[in-house]
């Protein structure tokens, strides 16, 4: 058997029969996916459903925490989770480099395979291309994500009221860093890792409290400063943060100061952003803290009248706008 | 975090601003103004990020320098870098160059138009990158002030040793006391003291402001990029206001000495000669820049690709200059946060990570700043 994906593997033909045969029906051999049908043929329970699809290119395909495989779980999970929907089915669908080592390939397909097991859900349908050497940067991924709608979350920005709490499920900035840090050509054996993972048992955690829930995203591209100034954008109330109470680990602010990035802008991959009514916010922190991916949960801030900015306030004691990241992470460079 | 945490400590913070009102109070009783001016862009940047112009007292203003060097790197040395990048040279630049406006476009658009342009976090990158396109002429756009230059000065080194045979430098440096001693010769900028910067020192020393704060009768003081830092800084430069004094004190001595990093120096030196240089918006400043010293001139870039660099167009109504030399504040230009923004950069004070009028248009907010847009 050849150890590298040729342009044949994805040519419709017997090389693309046997290569799906060995590389992901034994690894995704649900009901739904055994017979290798157009599509798959699924029960929904209930009647919503919530639905997305998330592209990922990220580079390097692995980094301290995880790799392009987990991730491609855990982003289209976690869309689905912040929604208020409880994932069930993902779609996988493999873009390829002609000439990628097969074993880079297994690894990754294998972490797709732990995450969704982890997540409790099935991969039911996928597709694989091949393209030629240098089309693609080694191996791109698409999944898509079903779930069903929870009961009780009426999510929407125009809830959001001052008095409301603004909640996080933990350490700010990881993954970005983590990413960053690999690409930088930082040495760092004990560097940062990804929070790369799935935040839908702590969307499950805060159910009991859906009715007093305002806002749930997961901080991904753009780090929780984006979110929250989607969040407030044209509202007639701010959100202010204080500095010290949001939560960085050590390793990543390391990095951070090191590459002159301030940690609000960078990615996170399994954290939930959560504003809520001032009644439940620490009854959701509780229940947050008794899952090991909330232990770090934190309140960050508060939702003041205003006119629709993200401040943070300092150490100082004064105040600072909370901007909106700019084009790429640049590192400062004096 | 060592060092880290230590000088972000919020309760030392209070005491620290506490202490900053009480010196302003008795300044302003006596009746005097005060216009400190930090020179270097991470300064700039850390002042805006912890909201320090917010706690001032009334009749203290921190005016931001000419420090960024981005912010001072002229148009037409970008122009020489996306003639380079066309002839088919690989650019090796640091991110922030990247959208600086040149006459009439920038690397990134060159970029986007085919040429080889790559983005290093490390001067050393370079060098991989030289060594991993034999046959290719591969060019380190060399701008940056003493911190940086030490730090290309190395790799200089490195690469007389490797002799890649296609490696050379765009050499755009410079050095921050020339600046700060032409800054208070011109007569239309008002400076009562400086606040030097901390990574700079670390290489050249305090008592390389020694001379201005002598002859200017200005205190210097020195101060890393940490709240505690700046606000300690400024205590001690309201206290050598208040006394009447003029020295250089040295606030940052965890990492700074009187002296300096003497083997730094002596790398740049072995490879780097003083010359003019051209800062944008100022002019051509005498003896304030560092070039290729002859012996290895097949390492500059000028010289072994034969190309000029001039001084290039700045767009109309521009006031970068007035900016980086303390005479305008960024809000005061009429194209900041309108025609002039960090998506759409007019000028480089609002391109740069560290530039003057991007942490204004990024960070001011609360009480008596503008907040933008």
């Amino acid at each position: 058997m050849n150890d590298s994906i040729q342009l044949a593997h994805g040519g419709g033909g017997l090389m693309t029969r046997d290569f799906v045969r060995a590389e992901v029906l034994t690894r995704f051999g649900s009901s739904a996916l055994k017979s290798l049908p157009d599509a798959a043929t699924l029960s929904v329970p209930g009647r919503d459903i919530v639905f997305t699809s998330d592209s990922f290119v990220v580079s390097p395909l692995e980094f301290p925490g995880g790799n392009i495989g987990s991730l491609a779980v855990h982003g289209s999970v976690n869309d689905v989770a912040v929604a208020g929907g409880m994932p069930l089915w993902l779609s996988l669908c493999l873009i390829m480099e002609e000439g990628l080592p097969r074993s880079v390939l297994g690894g990754i397909l294998d972490s797709v395979s732990a995450a969704a097991g982890s997540c409790g859900i099935e991969v039911v349908t996928g597709d694989t291309k091949v393209v030629e050497r240098g089309k693609c940067d080694r191996l791109y991924i698409n999944t898509a994500c079903i779930g069903r709608r929870l009961e009780n979350f009426n999510l929407s920005t125009d809830n959001i009221h001052p008095g409301d709490m603004v909640l996080v499920s933990g350490p700010v900035g990881d993954h970005g860093m983590a990413v960053m840090a690999v690409r930088a050509g930082i040495d760092l054996s004990d560097g940062p890792r990804s929070d790369s993972g799935p935040v839908h048992r702590l969307v499950l955690a805060a159910q009991p409290f859906a009715k007093d829930v305002r806002f749930m995203r997961d901080p991904t591209r753009g780090g929780v400063a984006a979110v929250l100034n989607e969040a407030m954008e044209k509202k007639p109330a701010d959100i202010v943060l204080r500095e010290d109470s949001v939560p960085v680990s050590p390793k990543t602010r390391a990095i951070t100061e090191m590459l002159g990035v301030d940690p609000l802008h960078s990615a996170c991959e399994g954290r939930v952003i959560l504003i809520c009514g001032p009644g439940s916010a620490d009854a959701i922190l509780g229940a947050w803290r008794k899952l090991p991916e909330g232990a770090g949960a934190a309140q960050i801030g508060e939702v003041t009248s205003g006119r629709g900015m993200v401040l943070i306030e300092t150490i100082t004691g004064s105040r600072r706008i909370v901007d909106v990241p700019r084009g790429e992470l640049l590192p400062r460079i004096c | 975090m060592k060092y880290i945490d230590e000088f972000r400590d919020a309760a030392a913070a209070s005491v620290l601003c506490e202490h900053l009102a009480e010196l302003g109070n008795r300044l302003a009783r006596a009746g005097r103004r005060v216009a400190v001016m930090e020179v270097c862009g991470t300064h700039t940047m850390a002042v805006a990020r912890h909201g320090i112009r917010d706690i001032l007292p009334g009749n203290v203003e921190l005016i931001s320098g000419p420090g960024c060097p981005v912010c001072v790197t002229g148009p037409g040395y970008i122009d020489a870098a996306v003639e380079l990048a066309r002839k088919g040279c690989v650019i090796v630049t640091f991110g922030d160059m990247m959208n600086v406006p040149g006459s009439d476009t920038t690397l990134a658009a060159a970029r986007a138009d085919g040429a080889a342009v790559k983005v290093c976090y490390s001067p050393s990158n370079a060098l991989e990158t030289a060594a991993g396109t034999p046959g290719r002429e591969v060019v380190f756009l060399g701008i940056g002030f003493e911190a940086t230059v030490a730090a290309v000065a190395g790799l200089i080194n490195n690469a007389v040793k490797a002799q890649p045979g296609n490696f050379s430098i765009l050499s755009a440096f410079k050095t921050i006391p020339p600046a700060m001693s032409a800054l208070l010769a011109d007569p239309d900028v008002a400076i009562d003291a400086f606040l030097c910067p901390a990574h700079v020192s670390a290489i050249i020393g305090a008592d390389a402001y020694r001379g201005i704060a002598e002859s200017h009768g200005i205190p210097c003081v020195v101060a890393g990029f940490e709240p505690l830092d700046i606000l300690l800084g400024l205590v001690r430069i309201l206290e050598q206001l208040e006394q009447g004094a003029a020295r250089v004190d040295n606030q940052y001595s965890r990492v700074v000495t009187a002296a300096g990093n003497l083997k730094a120096q002596g790398l740049m030196a072995r490879y780097l000669q003083p010359s003019d240089a051209f800062w944008r918006g100022i002019g051509t400043i005498p003896g304030s820049g560092l070039t290729i010293r002859p012996e290895y001139a097949d390492m500059d870039a000028a010289v072994r690709l034969g190309i000029e660099v001039l001084a290039g167009r700045t767009p109309a109504g521009c006031r970068c200059g007035d900016v980086i030399s303390g005479k305008l504040r960024p809000q005061e230009c009429r194209m900041f946060g309108s025609a002039c923004t960090p998506e759409n950069p007019v000028g480089s004070c609002m391109v740069s990570s560290e530039g003057t009028c991007a942490s204004f248009f990024r960070y001011a907010a609360g009480k008596g700043a503008q907040v933008p847009g």
